[in-house]
């Protein structure tokens, strides 16, 4: 099975908004009456200080947090989280579990048939061929995070919402990931929350900045050519220098 | 390597043992010395193996019955609230209540036979297994919930799959200790009523004075006992072979 065959299976991606989303944490409200739109097929990156709200947004649309005030949320379904796939930092690997079962870990848990098949060949596709009946305690980190997105798009859902995903890897296993990353979620509506400017550069079709208390959003231009952009290119470069002073520029909350 | 070393530990024991004897001159039915306890335990080992075999029935089943409602009462907590609330504080309160207090109780409702000494096995059981399965059970990283719950998981689906199998390195130490415990109960109930078994037997050839008796049975009970938990120990790591071990490469 080759790489291509993956894109051309359903979950059509579409258009997905927020309107009116609020987010408290104690006392202090992070967000109020936010709206957020991500375009259908096109990777969004989030950037912003600590603490502003940026993962808690992404949880809000992942339905890992309670809504608090009424939200208008089109997309896959008419609910947050139904029909999304979620990444983290940690690659949230099984340890009793092989690569290939982890990967196979959604319909484990829904009682559901496995396609072992396209598992493998997804398993494949992120360059771990040979490492399926492996545990995650005898992967690299890399190689842990590659079976992490196989994980992901194994889900194929239309919205795919990433967490620092890449962000405790070492900078050139991270590069690779993001070109994988770019390329096998091509057609996919993908909101990406990260802290490194250049990941943003590279990879994202939109930038959000996420500030103030409660936060907001501003699009940031990005560089004119698709991604996965060459990080030394002359573009790029510049664009991260751009966003460095743009984020430089925020003061921080608090 | 480990025999080598394992030979040695008994060799020094036992060597320590007869100079012990030798030093103090105790008379043999106080402290009988080891080539007199293994005459003994020659002579009786018949008898001795066949109460053996019952308090290794009564340690089985204890440990059976002690892990099977362990387990449960672990999941139950976990899952309900109530039951946290309710029940947790009877569970703590009953560990205070001295198991060999229990003892004459149990035999007098439960008789002579091995019932008795099987539920002050599963009793003296249950506690370790509950509450290492119990934190096991509530310390499952909070990071898999939220990916199962991304992934349409049931409530049961994110137990069995992920909180069951997170916590068995914890069920695991509990099981451990355990089988360490589980020759206590068995033994103490023996004492207290019984007409067979390694602590009826120990009762027995104290009260006719056969010292070196006593000892052959007790060396019988810890060998058993050590082989037990050993044996548990293997099957254990067997079964969850993804545990972190930070000391196996010693």
């Amino acid at each position: 099975m080759s790489l291509t065959d993956f894109r051309n299976q359903p979950a059509a991606s579409q258009n997905v908004s927020l309107h009116g989303a609020t987010l408290r944490y104690g006392s202090a409200l992070l967000f109020e009456n936010l709206t957020l739109n991500l375009l259908a097929g096109q990777t969004t990156c989030l950037l912003g200080p600590s603490g502003v709200g940026k993962s808690s947004l992404l949880r809000l649309i992942a339905g890992l947090e309670p809504l608090t005030a009424p939200t208008i949320f089109t997309g896959p379904e008419d609910t947050p989280g139904k029909n999304i796939a979620y990444m983290a930092q940690q690659d949230l690997l099984l340890p009793w579990l092989s690569a290939l079962e982890n990967v196979l870990l959604g319909s484990r848990l829904r009682g559901g048939p496995a396609d072992r098949m396209r598992a493998l060949g997804l398993l494949e596709s992120v360059g771990l061929a040979g490492h399926e009946t492996v545990r995650p305690a005898k992967l690299s980190g890399g190689m842990r995070q590659r079976v992490a997105l196989a994980r992901t798009l194994m889900e194929d859902r239309p919205l795919v919402l990433m967490d620092e995903p890449f962000s405790s890897l070492d900078a050139i296993t991270r590069m690779n990931l993001q070109d994988l990353a770019a390329d096998l979620l091509r057609d996919k509506t993908v909101l990406v929350v990260t802290h490194d400017p250049m990941e943003a550069v590279r990879i994202a079709d939109r930038i959000l900045i996420m500030q103030g208390q409660p936060a907001e959003l501003r699009e940031v231009p990005v560089a004119p050519n698709p991604p996965p952009r060459d990080p030394a290119s002359r573009a790029v470069l510049d664009a991260q220098g751009d966003l460095l002073r743009e984020l430089a520029a925020i003061e921080v909350p608090g | 390597m480990r025999w080598v070393r394992g030979i040695v530990i008994v060799a020094a024991l036992l060597l320590l043992w007869q100079i012990i004897v030798w030093i103090t001159g105790a008379p043999h039915f106080i402290l009988p010395g080891p080539v007199r306890v293994a005459v003994a335990w020659w002579v009786h080992h018949p008898a001795l193996f066949h109460h053996a075999s019952i308090t290794l029935l009564e340690i089985g089943l204890g440990l059976f019955f002690g892990v099977l409602l362990g387990c449960l009462s672990a999941v139950v907590l976990a899952y309900s609230r109530p039951a946290r609330l309710w029940l947790m504080p009877v569970l703590v309160a009953s560990q205070a209540v001295p198991v060999f207090a229990i003892a004459p109780i149990l035999v007098l409702w439960l008789g002579y036979g091995i019932a008795s000494k099987v539920a002050m096995a599963t009793l003296i059981i249950y506690f370790p297994v509950v509450a290492s399965f119990f934190d096991g059970l509530r310390r499952t990283e909070p990071n898999w919930i939220d990916l199962a719950r991304t992934m349409q998981a049931s409530p049961w689906a994110i137990l069995r799959h992920i909180r069951i199998p997170a916590a068995l390195p914890s069920l695991a130490s509990g099981i451990r200790v355990a089988a360490a415990v589980a020759p206590i109960g068995a033994v103490v109930g023996e004492w207290v009523g019984a007409s067979a078994g390694l602590g009826y037997m120990m009762m027995h050839a104290n009260g006719r004075m056969q010292i070196d008796l006593m000892f052959a049975a007790l060396l019988t009970l810890a060998v058993f006992a050590i082989t037990i938990y050993f044996l548990l120990d293997v099957i254990l790591r067997h079964m969850i072979p993804w545990q972190p071990d930070a000391l196996s490469n010693d």
